[in-house]
C-alpha cells in the first residue's frame, strides 16, 4: 500500500504543479510589476480598448503593458510627438508614459482595424499640480461662423490645370490682401478667383492665367515639407476611406452610397450623424470639391467630423500644425487634378 | 476577412511579378512559400513588392500578420509555370498501382512458424520486459499527461485569446496532433491510448487504486447497450469534429471546454458502465486510432495458445480494461496496449510483438460494417479538412467558422452529403462492381465490411499527408509557447518571440506526394490480397486512386 500512497502523492503534486504554474505565475508577475497597467487592444466590435480611462499623476511615470487580442493595432497619444507603437496579437509591448501637465489626453489606435477603427480611443486623466494642458484656441471655422455641414461647391473652376509656376509671373500684379495669410485661411480658391476677377487692375489677365495666379498664392502658403508631412498623415489615417489617390474610394467605404450635395441633411438627421461611414467620401480630385473649400472649412471638417457622412473627429488626435499640413496636402489633389476639362 | 482575392494566381516561370497587396479590413501580410518574399499592408495603404518567379511549381502564400482566429488558414495559391510535382505525383501513383499488381500477393497463411519469423517479441529482452511489466513507467507517463491535460484546460480558459500564443491550441492541435498522426499511430498503433489521461480518473475509481486495481472500486459496471456498440458513435463524433472543427481548432477556450467536457463525460460513463466503454464506443480519437492500429506495427498476443487452454482462470480477461481476451485477439483494433494482461498473466504467456505494418489486414481477418463506415467518414474528413484548412477558398473557411449561420448550414450539408452520401456511394459502387466480377458466395453486406480494409492504409496515409502541412509545418510554434504558455508575456526558456510563419517546403511537399503514393500502393496491395482476382481488385483500386488524386490535388495542386 505504500506504493499506492506514493502514486497518489505524485498525482496530487503534479496536478498542483499544473494549477500552480498559471496562478503562481500571475501572482509573481503582479508582485514584480506593481505599477504596470495591462492594456488589451481589441477591435471596437470586440469591445475596443480594455480600459476607457487611465488615471495618472503629473510627473509620475506610468508603465503600460499593451497587447492585442485579435488583430494588429497601434497605440499613440493624441497631439504628441511620440511615435506610434505597433501592437501585435499575443505579444506584449511595453512603454512608459510621463505627463508634465495635468489634463485629459487621448490615446488611440493608429492602424485601421475595420470601419469602426476610429472609435478605438480612450482617455488618460492626468491629475496633479502644474500648468494645465493649454486648451486649443477656438478653431477658425467657428470664429468665422462657417457652416461646415452645408455643401460648398466651387462657384467656378479653371478650364485647364492651373500652374503655380506660370502664376508666379503675375505675382507683382496681385493686391496685398491676396498674399495675406488670413485671406488664404478664410477664402476658398474659387472665392479668391472671383474677388480677383472683380479687380480692375487684373482685367488684362484672362481667366486661366488668373487661376494660375491663385494657384501661386496657394503654393506660397505651404512648404514642400509641410505637404510631405500631410501626405504621411493622410496615408496613415485618411486613405482607408478617402483612398490613397483622394478619389473617395478607400477600402472601408466600398459599396456605400456616394456623398452628394443632395445627401446633405444637416439638422434633420439628429443622432445618426456618427454612423460608421454612411456615405462614400467625395472625390477630392474633382475640382468642384476642394476649390470651393477654404482652409478654415477643411480644418473644421477634420477637427469635428460628422457632417452626416460618418467622418471621424480628429480634433483630439492631430495638432494644429498637423491639421495645417493635412489641409495643405489636400489642395494638391485639386491643383493636380486631371479631370479639369470637365466643366 | 481571412481571404486573399484572388485566391489563386497563375504566372509564367521567369516572370517579374509585382504584387500590390491591399487590405480591406485589418493589417494583413503576404508571405510566399519558398520565395522569402513578404509584404505587409495596412488598410488603405497599398503595399507593393516585386520578385522574379525563378522557381516553378505551386506555392502557397499565407498571411503573415496575425489577423484573427482563422489567420493560420488564410492561404492562397500561386502557380508558377506548370505544376511538375503534381504531374509526377500522378505518375508515381500509377507506378504504385502497377507495383501493387505485380508484387507477390500469394498470401502465406498465418501460422506459428511464420509468426515466429515476422514477429519480434519485446518481452524477450529483460530490460524491455521489466519496463513494460512494471506499473511505474506507464504510471509516470500517465500522471504527466494528466497534469499536462489539466494545465492545457487552464491555459485554454485563462490564457491568451490569441491562439498562436496559447499552450492549449499549440499543444493540442499542433504538437499532440502531429505526434499522434506521425508517431503514435504509424509506429505504435494504439500506443497513445496507453498513456491517454482522459479515461484515467474514471479508471482509477473503477479500480479503487491509481497504481493498480485494488478490487474495491466505484461504479455500477453496467454493460454498454448492444445497440450502441461498434464504431458508429465514434464515427458520429468525428463528423462533429469536422462540422465544428474550424472554431474548436482556432479558439483556445473552446478547445479547453471540449477537453473538460470530454474528461467529465469519460468519468461519468466509467462510473455507470463497465471498463473502458467510453474509449471503446464513444471516443472519436479512440475510433480512428483503433481503425488505423490494424495497420500499426505493434500487437499484444499470447505466446502459446495451449498454455491458455490449460488455464481456466482468465486472469487476463478479468484484468483487461478494454474487455478483450488475449487468446481470442485477432486484431489490434480494440487493444489499448495498456499491458495489464502482461502484468497479471501467471504463466508469462503474453507477448508484445513488433510486427510488419498492416498485419491485421488480409483475406482471413474479420471486419464489420461500422469499420467501413468509420473508414469512409475518415476519408471524407481528410478531404474536407484539407479543403477548408489548406485550400485557397476563403469563403469556405468563413462558412465553416460561422457556426449556425446560413453559410455554415450549407457547408455542414455539403460535408455530411460528402461523408454520408458521395463517398459511401462511390465505395458501395466499387464493391458492387467488384462483386459482379467474380463468383463470390458472400453477400453484398459482408463484402462492404470485408473490403473496408482497403480504407485503412488509404486513410492512414492520407491523414499523415494532411498532417504534414496542417501542423508539422507549424512546429516552430511549439518552443515559443513552452516559453510563454499562457501568452502573458513570460519568457521561461528564452524562446518567446515571433514564430516562423510555417511554410511548406519542397521537402514537405515531396514527402506528402510520397506518403500518398505509399497509401495508394498499400491500399491496392490490400485490395489485391483480399479479392479473388485482379478484375475484382480493380474497382477498389480505382476508388483508392480517385481518393488519392483528390488528396494530391488538395495538398499539392
Amino acid at each position: 500500500m505504500k506504493k499506492e500512497t506514493l502514486a497518489r502523492l505524485l498525482v496530487v503534486v503534479l496536478v498542483l504543479l499544473a494549477v500552480a504554474l498559471p496562478v503562481g505565475g500571475q501572482w509573481l508577475s503582479n508582485l514584480n510589476h506593481p505599477n504596470t497597467i495591462e492594456l488589451h487592444a481589441r477591435m471596437p466590435e470586440n469591445g475596443g480598448w480594455s480600459m476607457d480611462t487611465i488615471q495618472a499623476k503629473v510627473g509620475k511615470p506610468i508603465q503600460l503593458h499593451i497587447t492585442s487580442d485579435d488583430v494588429v493595432h497601434g497605440f499613440a497619444i493624441g497631439k504628441s510627438d511620440q511615435h506610434a507603437l505597433e501592437i501585435i496579437p499575443g505579444t506584449f509591448t511595453d512603454t512608459t508614459l510621463r505627463f508634465d501637465k495635468p489634463g485629459k489626453y487621448t490615446f488611440y489606435c493608429t492602424l485601421w482595424c475595420g470601419p469602426n477603427h476610429w472609435r478605438m480611443r480612450g482617455t488618460i486623466e492626468v491629475s496633479g499640480d502644474g500648468t494645465p494642458l493649454a486648451l486649443d484656441s477656438q478653431p477658425l471655422y467657428l470664429k468665422l461662423g462657417i457652416d461646415i455641414d452645408s455643401p460648398q461647391a466651387a462657384e467656378t473652376i479653371p478650364s485647364d490645370k492651373a500652374s503655380a509656376e506660370r502664376g508666379a509671373q503675375f505675382s507683382n500684379l496681385l493686391p496685398a490682401y491676396a498674399v495675406d495669410q488670413n485671406t488664404y485661411l478664410s477664402t476658398s480658391p474659387a472665392k479668391l478667383w472671383l474677388r480677383l476677377r472683380a479687380e480692375p487692375t487684373l482685367s488684362s489677365l484672362s481667366d486661366d492665367p488668373l487661376w494660375d495666379a491663385v494657384a501661386w498664392v496657394w503654393q506660397q502658403q505651404t512648404k514642400p515639407e509641410t505637404i510631405s508631412i500631410g501626405q504621411k498623415l493622410f496615408t496613415a489615417n485618411c486613405a482607408a476611406c478617402h483612398g490613397e489617390t483622394g478619389k473617395g474610394d478607400g477600402v472601408m467605404v466600398r459599396g456605400l452610397p456616394t456623398w452628394s450635395p443632395g445627401s446633405h441633411t444637416s439638422g434633420d438627421m439628429n443622432g445618426q450623424s456618427t454612423g460608421e461611414g454612411l456615405y462614400s467620401p467625395p472625390d477630392f480630385t474633382s475640382p468642384q470639391q476642394l476649390l470651393g473649400a477654404s482652409p478654415a472649412l477643411l480644418e473644421g471638417k477634420i477637427i469635428r467630423g460628422g457632417m452626416g457622412t460618418g467622418m471621424p473627429y480628429w480634433g483630439p488626435i492631430f495638432t494644429t500644425q498637423q491639421i495645417d499640413a493635412l489641409v495643405s496636402y489636400l489642395y494638391t489633389f485639386a491643383w493636380s487634378s486631371t479631370n479639369l476639362q470637365v466643366k | 476577412m481571412f481571404q486573399f482575392t484572388p485566391g489563386e494566381l497563375k504566372i509564367n516561370s521567369g516572370d517579374r511579378v509585382t504584387v500590390e497587396l491591399f487590405s480591406t479590413d485589418v493589417v494583413h501580410g503576404f508571405s510566399l512559400d519558398s520565395y522569402n518574399f513578404e509584404l505587409k499592408a495596412n488598410p488603405g495603404q497599398t503595399a507593393i513588392g516585386t520578385f522574379v518567379a525563378s522557381k516553378a511549381g505551386v506555392f502557397r502564400f499565407r498571411c503573415s500578420m496575425a489577423c484573427g482566429n482563422l489567420h493560420p488558414f488564410m492561404i492562397g495559391k500561386l502557380q508558377v509555370g506548370s505544376n511538375l510535382l503534381f504531374v509526377r505525383g500522378i505518375a508515381l501513383g500509377l507506378l504504385a498501382v502497377i507495383a501493387a499488381f505485380f508484387s507477390p500477393t500469394k498470401i502465406i497463411r498465418p501460422s506459428i512458424e511464420i509468426n515466429r519469423m515476422t514477429r519480434l517479441d519485446l518481452t524477450r529482452f529483460p530490460l524491455a520486459k521489466t519496463l513494460l511489466r512494471s506499473r511505474w513507467p506507464q504510471f509516470l507517463l500517465r500522471a504527466v499527461t494528466l497534469a499536462g491535460f489539466i494545465f492545457t484546460i487552464l491555459a485554454g480558459l485563462f490564457g491568451s485569446v490569441v491562439g498562436s500564443h496559447n499552450f492549449a491550441i499549440i499543444f493540442v492541435w499542433i504538437a499532440w496532433w502531429t505526434a499522434l498522426k506521425l508517431f503514435f499511430i504509424p509506429f505504435g498503433g494504439r500506443s497513445w491510448c496507453s498513456i491517454c489521461p482522459i479515461p484515467m480518473p474514471g479508471e482509477w475509481l473503477q479500480h479503487g487504486g491509481i497504481l493498480q486495481p485494488r478490487g474495491k472500486g466505484l461504479g455500477l459496471n453496467k454493460r454498454w447497450p448492444k445497440a450502441l456498440r461498434g464504431r458508429w458513435l465514434q464515427a458520429g463524433g468525428f463528423l462533429m469534429v469536422g462540422l465544428f472543427g474550424a472554431v474548436t481548432l482556432t479558439s483556445a477556450s473552446v478547445t479547453a471546454v471540449v477537453l473538460l467536457a470530454t474528461i467529465v463525460l469519460a468519468l461519468v460513463l466509467s462510473l455507470v458502465f463497465e471498463r473502458r466503454s467510453f474509449c471503446n464506443y464513444l471516443c472519436p480519437i479512440g475510433g480512428l486510432t483503433g481503425l488505423y492500429a490494424q495497420a500499426g506495427p505493434v500487437e499484444m498476443r499470447v505466446k502459446d495458445a495451449d498454455v491458455c487452454a490449460g488455464h481456466a482462470e482468465k486472469t487476463c480477461y478479468n484484468a483487461c480494461p478494454w474487455g478483450q481476451y488475449p487468446l481470442a485477439l485477432k486484431s489490434s483494433a480494440n487493444c489499448g496496449l495498456c499491458m495489464e494482461c502482461l502484468r497479471v498473466c501467471p504463466k508469462n504467456n503474453i507477448a508484445v510483438n513488433l510486427r510488419p505494418w498492416g498485419s491485421d489486414l488480409g483475406p482471413k481477418t474479420k471486419h464489420r460494417l461500422d469499420e467501413a463506415f468509420l473508414g469512409l467518414v475518415m476519408l471524407a474528413s481528410a478531404l474536407v479538412d484539407s479543403a477548408v484548412f489548406l485550400g485557397p477558398w476563403g469563403q469556405l473557411k468563413s462558412a465553416a467558422y460561422a457556426i449556425g449561420s446560413f453559410q455554415w448550414l450549407i457547408f455542414a450539408g455539403t460535408f455530411l452529403f460528402a461523408a454520408l452520401g458521395v463517398l459511401p456511394g462511390l465505395y458501395a459502387a466499387a464493391v458492387w462492381d467488384s462483386m459482379r466480377q467474380g463468383a463470390v458466395k458472400t453477400t453484398f453486406r459482408q463484402l462492404l465490411a470485408h473490403y473496408s480494409q482497403v480504407l485503412v492504409p488509404l486513410g492512414l496515409m492520407a491523414w499523415i499527408a494532411f498532417t504534414i502541412s496542417f501542423s508539422f509545418a507549424k512546429f516552430s510554434y511549439v518552443l515559443p509557447v513552452i516559453s510563454d504558455p499562457l501568452g502573458w508575456g513570460w519568457n521561461l526558456i528564452g524562446m518567446s518571440g515571433k514564430a516562423w510563419v510555417g511554410q511548406s517546403t519542397y521537402f514537405s511537399l515531396l514527402l506528402q506526394v510520397v506518403t500518398l503514393a505509399v497509401g495508394l500502393f498499400w491500399a491496392s496491395r490490400v485490395a489485391r490480397q483480399i479479392t479473388g482476382s485482379a478484375k475484382q481488385a480493380l474497382p477498389l483500386i480505382a476508388f483508392s486512386g480517385m481518393f488519392s488524386l483528390g488528396m494530391l490535388w488538395l495538398l499539392i495542386g
